[in-house]
C-alpha cells in the first residue's frame, strides 16, 4: 500500500463523511420540528401550523433526499477503501450497523413515502403517525451510528484473536461505551441547534425581502426559542463529552487545546497558531490557570510533547476544528438571545441589523457540525480503533489511480448536487407562506398544487 | 444452528428484494428517458416517488449486512469491483436527487439537465450492477485474506453480457411495474416496452445460462451440463429452475404479446418477478456455497458467532415488520399513479 492512496483514501472519506453529516444534521432536527408543527396544529387546530408544515416538508424532502443518497455512500465506503478495516473491525461494528439498517433506515424511508405521497390516502391521525416514525427514525439512526463510531473513539467490551480481528466479549460495553452517551447527546443537540439556526435565517430572510407572514414569525419565535434553550445544554453536552475525551483521548484533548507542555495547571488557549515542528503553540493569547475550573481530577494534564509525534493527532486542524465550532456554537445563542430581545419588543417583523445577521447565521449550525466531527475524527488519529487499530493499518489493497477517479468523482457530483440542492432549498424559504391552503375540515384535506401543472416549480417566463 | 448459512440465506433474501424493488424503479428511470412528454413524466416518475427511498434501503442492507455478517467477502469483494461500486454510488446520488430536484428545477435547461439525471442516473446505476455481477460470478482474484486481483478485472466479456442482461431485466420489470401503475397512451407504450424487453430477456438469460456453465468446473458439476455432455441424474435436480423460468417466460409471452388486454394489469409485474426469482435461484445454485466466487465460502468469510446470533435476534423481530410496513405502504399507494397526490407546490 503507497502513502499516496492512504491519503486520497482519508481525504475521501472526509469529504464524503462530512458532506454526508450536514443533511442527517438538517433532517433529525426538521423532523421533529415537523411533528412539533403538525402536532400542534391537530392539537390547537391553529392553521398556522398547518402552513409551517406544509412549507418545511418541501424543504425536508429535498435534504432527505440528499442525505439518502449520500448515506448510501457511507455504507460502501468503508468495504471499498477500509477493506482491512472492516474485515478486522466488522464482527464488532458491523452488528451496529446492521441494527441501524433495521431499525431506522426502513422505518424513515418507508413512512417518508407517506409523510410525502400520503396526504389524500390517509387520515389525519395516521398522518401524523407518519410523521413521528421519519422523526423517531433519524433519532435511532443517530443511536446506532454514534454508538458505532463512539466505539472506534473509547472501544470497550472487545477483544482481539490471533489473526488480528477484533471480537465483542460485552455487548452492552461495546454498545454503551464511554463517550456514546455524551457524544449521542451532544450531536442530538446539535441537529436541533443546526435546523433551528437554519429555521431562523429562512424567516429573517423572509423579513428583508418584505414576504414576511404569521408563519414568519412564529417560525422564528419557535426557533429563537430552541436557540437560547439548547445552546446553554448544548455547551453542558459538549463540556461534557470534552471530559469524557480528557479521560480516555488525552492526546486529542492536548490538541483542541494547544497544549505542548504537561502540567499541573493548564491555560485556557482563545488564539494561537499550533507549530508542530517547534512543538509549541505560537503567538498565543491565553488565560492562565482555567484547567481546575474545567477538567476535575488534579492530576497532571497531558501535553502533546508526553505523546510520540507517531501517535499525536495532526494538532493544527484539531485546534481550530475546535475553536470554530466554540464560535459558531456562541454565534448561535448570541443570535438566539437577541431573536428573543426582539421578540419581547415586538420587532421580529422589522428589518434590522440583526435580521442581516441571522441569515448567514443559517449556515453556523453545519459549521459548527462539520467542524466538530473534524475535531472528534481528526483527533482520533493516527488510529481508527482508537490505540488499538492504525488508520494506515485499515486501508484497503487499492491503488492510488482508482482512489483519485473515484474522489474526483465524489467531488464533481457532490458540487453539482449540493449547489443545486442549496438553490433549491433556499428558494423555497424565501418564497415564503404563498401555498393555496387546504380547506381545513374534511378528513383526508387535499394538499396545495393538486393540479397537473403545480406539481413542478413555476417555470421562468425567460428560459 | 449454522449462523453463517441462515446470514448467507438472509442477505441473499435482502439482495433479492433489492434487486426487485429498486430493479422495477431503476427500470422506471431508464424507460423514463423515452417518455412523449413532461406530463409523461411526471406520471412516471410519481408512480415510484413514495416507495423509491424504501427500495434503495435494501441495497444499504446489502452492503451493511455483508459487511456485518461476512466482513472478509465485504472486504475482498469491495476493493475488487472498486470502479464499478463507485460509479454506481455516484449514479444513484443523481437519480436520487432528481427525484426531488427536477420538480424544482426552473429553466428549461436545468429541467432538462434533471431529467437526463434521471435516466442516465438509472442506466448508469444498471449497468454497473450487471457489471459488478458479472465480475462476482466470473470469480474474483484473491491471495490470502486480501483481494489480489487488477482495477479492471470486472470488465471482461462475460460481465458486459450480464450488465446488459440486467438492463434488459430491469427494464422488463419496470415496464411491467407501468403496466400496472399507468392507463391509457402510457399504458400502451409500457406494453410495447415490455414486449421488446421479454424478447431480450429471454435471449439474455439463455445466453448467460450458457456462458456461467463454462465459468468454472464447479459451476458445470453442479448443473450436471457442460458444452458436451448432459449428466441426467444431476441435471434432474436443479431442471425445476430453467422450467420455470421457461414457463414464465411463456405466460409473459401471453399476456403481452397474445392477449394484452385480458390480462389482469398487475399480472405481468408478477410474472417477471418471477422470472428474476428464476434467474436469481440460477445463480445461487451455481455459486454456493462461495460469496466471494471461487476462493471463500460462505463459513470461512462470517463473522463472529456471537456477532451473527446478536443480529439475528434483530433480525427475526425487525424483518418481519419491515417486510409489514413495506406492504402497507405497496398497499397504501396501490392502484393507478394519482399526480396530485404529492407534497409539491
Amino acid at each position: 500500500m503507497d502513502l499516496d492512496a492512504l491519503l486520497l483514501s482519508r481525504l475521501q472519506f472526509a469529504f464524503v463523511v462530512a458532506f454526508h453529516i450536514l443533511f442527517p444534521a438538517f433532517t433529525i432536527g426538521l423532523a421533529a420540528f415537523l411533528a412539533v408543527c403538525e402536532g400542534l396544529w391537530l392539537w390547537t387546530k391553529r392553521e398556522i401550523f398547518l402552513r409551517l408544515y406544509l412549507h418545511w416538508v418541501k424543504i425536508f424532502a429535498l435534504a432527505f433526499a440528499m442525505g439518502v443518497v449520500s448515506g448510501v455512500v457511507m455504507s460502501y465506503q468503508f468495504g471499498t477503501n477500509w477493506s482491512v478495516f472492516a474485515d478486522k473491525a466488522g464482527s464488532v461494528i458491523g452488528p451496529l450497523l446492521a441494527y441501524e439498517v433495521l431499525t431506522a433506515f426502513f422505518l424513515e424511508a418507508s413512512f417518508l413515502g407517506v409523510m410525502l405521497f400520503g396526504w389524500k390516502r390517509v387520515g389525519r391521525g395516521l398522518h401524523f403517525f407518519a410523521t413521528c416514525a421519519v422523526a423517531v427514525g433519524t433519532t435511532i439512526s443517530a443511536f446506532w451510528i454514534l454508538s458505532a463510531n463512539s466505539w472506534m473513539q473509547t472501544p470497550a467490551g472487545f477483544a482481539i484473536d490471533e489473526a488480528g480481528r477484533f471480537y465483542a466479549t460485552n455487548w452492552v460495553e461495546v454498545i454503551f461505551n464511554p463517550s456514546f452517551p455524551s457524544r449521542l447527546v451532544h450531536m442530538l443537540l446539535a441537529a436541533y441547534i443546526t435546523t433551528a439556526a437554519a429555521v431562523l435565517a429562512a424567516g429573517a430572510a423572509q423579513v428583508i425581502v418584505r414576504r414576511t407572514a404569521d408563519p414568519t414569525i412564529a417560525q422564528m419565535k419557535m426557533a429563537a426559542g430552541t436557540l437560547a434553550l439548547l445552546m446553554p445544554l448544548q455547551i453542558i453536552a459538549g463540556h461534557w463529552s470534552g471530559e469524557i475525551a480528557h479521560e480516555h483521548q488525552p492526546a486529542k484533548i492536548a490538541a483542541m487545546e494547544g497544549w505542548w507542555e504537561t502540567k499541573d495547571v493548564q491555560p485556557t488557549i482563545i488564539f494561537g497558531m499550533p507549530d508542530e515542528e517547534a512543538g509549541e503553540t505560537k503567538f498565543k493569547i491565553e488565560i492562565p490557570g482555567t484547567s481546575p475550573y474545567l477538567f476535575a481530577g488534579g492530576k497532571a494534564l497531558k501535553g502533546l510533547n508526553e505523546f510520540h509525534p507517531d501517535d499525536r493527532p495532526p494538532v493544527f486542524v484539531v485546534f481550530w476544528g475546535f475553536r470554530v465550532m466554540v464560535g459558531a456554537g456562541l454565534g448561535m445563542l448570541g443570535l438566539g438571545v437577541w431573536a428573543l430581545v426582539l421578540w419581547h419588543a415586538g420587532r421580529l417583523g422589522k428589518p434590522s441589523l440583526f435580521h442581516y445577521l441571522a441569515v448567514p447565521g443559517g449556515a453556523l449550525g453545519f459549521i459548527a457540525v462539520v467542524t466538530g466531527w473534524i475535531v472528534a475524527e481528526v483527533g482520533r488519529q493516527p488510529y481508527t480503533v482508537y490505540g488499538a487499530l492504525r488508520t494506515s493499518e485499515s486501508v484497503a489493497p487499492v491503488e492510488a489511480g482508482p482512489v483519485a477517479f473515484s474522489l474526483a468523482l465524489f467531488m464533481i457530483v457532490y458540487a453539482i448536487v449540493f449547489t443545486a440542492g442549496a438553490v433549491y432549498m433556499a428558494r423555497v424559504a424565501l418564497r415564503g407562506f404563498d401555498d393555496a391552503l387546504p380547506p381545513a375540515s374534511d378528513k383526508a384535506w387535499r394538499a396545495p398544487g393538486t393540479p397537473l401543472a403545480a406539481v413542478d416549480e413555476p417555470a421562468e417566463t425567460t428560459a | 444452528m449454522d449462523l453463517a448459512l441462515i446470514w448467507a440465506f438472509l442477505i441473499a433474501l435482502a439482495v433479492m428484494l433489492y434487486v426487485l424493488l429498486d430493479g422495477f424503479d431503476l427500470g422506471v428511470g431508464i424507460l423514463f428517458g423515452f417518455a412523449a412528454d413532461d406530463q409523461e413524466r411526471n406520471t412516471i416518475t410519481a408512480s415510484v416517488e413514495p416507495v423509491w427511498d424504501g427500495n434503495e434501503t435494501w441495497l444499504v442492507l446489502g452492503g451493511g449486512g455483508l459487511l456485518a455478517a461476512f466482513p472478509l467477502a465485504y472486504a475482498i469483494l469491495m476493493p475488487a469491483f472498486y470502479i464499478p461500486v463507485t460509479i454506481m454510488l455516484a449514479a444513484l446520488i443523481f437519480r436520487g436527487v432528481a427525484f426531488e430536484f427536477r420538480h424544482k428545477a426552473v429553466r428549461s435547461t436545468t429541467r432538462l439537465f434533471w431529467n437526463g439525471a434521471f435516466a442516465g442516473g438509472s442506466l448508469a446505476a444498471t449497468l454497473a450492477q450487471g457489471l459488478i455481477l458479472g465480475g462476482f460470478v466470473q470469480g474474483v482474484a484473491v491471495e490470502g485474506d486480501q483481494f489480489a486481483g487488477g482495477a479492471f478485472d470486472w470488465l471482461t466479456p462475460f460481465s458486459i453480457l450480464v450488465a446488459a442482461s440486467v438492463m434488459c431485466g430491469y427494464v422488463l420489470l419496470g415496464a411491467c411495474w407501468l403496466i400496472l401503475k399507468t392507463e391509457d397512451r402510457l399504458q400502451g407504450d409500457a406494453r410495447k416496452w415490455a414486449r421488446r424487453a421479454l424478447i431480450a430477456v429471454a435471449l439474455a438469460m439463455a445466453a448467460v445460462s450458457l456462458a456461467t456453465l463454462s465459468i468454472d468446473p464447479r459451476v458445470t458439476e453442479r448443473w450436471g451440463v457442460s458444452m458436451s455432455a448432459i449428466n441426467l441424474a444431476k441435471f434432474w435436480k436443479v431442471a425445476p429452475v430453467p422450467a420455470a423460468a421457461a414457463g414464465l417466460i411463456f405466460l409473459l409471452w401471453r399476456d403481452l404479446f397474445r392477449n394484452p388486454e385480458g390480462a389482469p394489469d398487475w399480472r405481468p409485474f408478477a410474472l417477471a418477478a418471477g422470472l428474476f426469482l428464476t434467474g436469481y435461484l440460477g445463480l445461487a445454485i451455481s455459486l454456493f456455497p462461495y460469496n466471494v466466487p471461487f476462493a471463500k465460502s460462505v463459513w470461512e468469510t462470517a463473522a463472529r458467532d456471537n456477532a451473527l446470533g446478536l443480529m439475528l435476534a434483530g433480525a427475526v423481530v425487525m424483518l418481519p415488520v419491515i417486510l409489514g410496513y413495506t406492504l402497507y405502504v405497496y398497499r397504501l399507494f396501490w392502484g393507478k399513479v394519482r399526480v396530485g397526490d404529492g407534497y409539491h407546490g
